[in-house]
């Protein structure tokens, strides 16, 4: 078999007993990671129905190619590679569609979108304030705090997530919330 | 933790999918496999039409029976998973669009 069929291993393709053990170690990654890839999709998109559409692709692009996937996490958690693949997805919805927000200041980001109305109803006003700070933050330093806070992911995954290495992720994650510290400390 | 850090845990608080989301992602999981166990059944089918005239020869009848019996397997997984998805009646449109687009 040449690499690039290697490559193009499907799970229709394998044999009925691999087929089958690959399923149900399919359905395993699926129940633990549902939540993570949801918040994260949702946090990215800032409402429920594209947060859904965002996490079932994610899903249905993480069956399709989870045989190699597996053969070459060696044994590593799949959790980062999950949440690379919805965060390559989040990032080609906003490509695809235009959908992105060009944050001017009084714009209400996706974080905003779910978290202001509770902060605002809860008399919680450093709550909203981080809340749209962490909104108007660089894409890459605003993904990795959500992987962090929301998700509970470590540098090593945040790394493995953003394609970077834990060096460069533990500076991206100081640099975030120092200027966060710096933007609240101004007003 | 700083305060920065406090805030931040409070904000992005993980968000619990809607019940639905589970029932969709799985029915389309489910359509897709058994979109492969029904290739994999017509395969199997194919090849007993095929290869009927080799089956006289003892040497040759372990692989048959193998693909027979993985056809029954196909077959039978498909007719559960066929109930199990009707049997959340969904509609079916989008997921044919979906498996359509992943097969």
């Amino acid at each position: 078999m040449s690499e690039d069929k290697k490559e193009n291993v499907e799970p229709a393709s394998l044999d009925p007993e691999a087929k089958a053990e690959l399923d149900r170690a399919f359905e395993d990654l699926y129940r633990t990671h549902l939540r993570d890839i949801y918040s994260y999709a949702y946090y990215r998109v800032g409402n429920q129905h594209d947060a859904e559409d965002l996490t079932e692709q994610a899903f249905l692009q993480a069956y399709r190619h989870f045989d190699r996937a597996r053969r070459e996490s060696n044994g590593r958690p799949l959790r980062p590679w999950l949440i690379r693949i919805t965060h390559n997805l989040a990032s080609n919805y906003y490509r695809d569609r235009s959908r992105r927000p060009q944050t001017p200041l009084d714009s209400t980001g996706p974080i905003a979108a779910r978290h202001g109305t509770e902060a605002i109803a809860e008399g919680r006003e450093e709550l909203r304030q981080v809340i749209e700070h962490l909104d108007k933050l660089p894409d890459d330093r605003r993904e990795a705090l959500i992987m962090r806070f929301a998700l509970g992911m470590d540098n090593r995954e945040i790394a493995r997530a953003l394609g970077r290495t834990d060096g460069a992720t533990k500076v991206l994650i100081h640099r975030a919330i120092k200027q966060l510290q710096e933007e609240m400390s101004d007003e | 933790m700083s305060e920065v850090e406090r805030l931040l845990a409070d904000a992005l608080r993980p968000i619990e999918p809607p019940e639905r989301l589970s029932g969709r992602v799985e029915d389309t999981l489910t359509a897709v496999t058994a979109a492969a166990a029904e290739e994999l059944s017509d395969w199997a089918e194919e090849l007993s039409e095929s290869e009927l005239h080799s089956l006289r020869d003892p040497r040759n009848w372990v692989r048959p029976v193998v693909a027979v019996g993985v056809g029954g397997v196909a077959t039978g997984a498909l007719v559960l998973l066929e109930a199990r998805r009707r049997g959340r009646q969904q509609a079916s449109g989008r997921l044919r669009t979906l498996t359509e687009r992943i097969r």
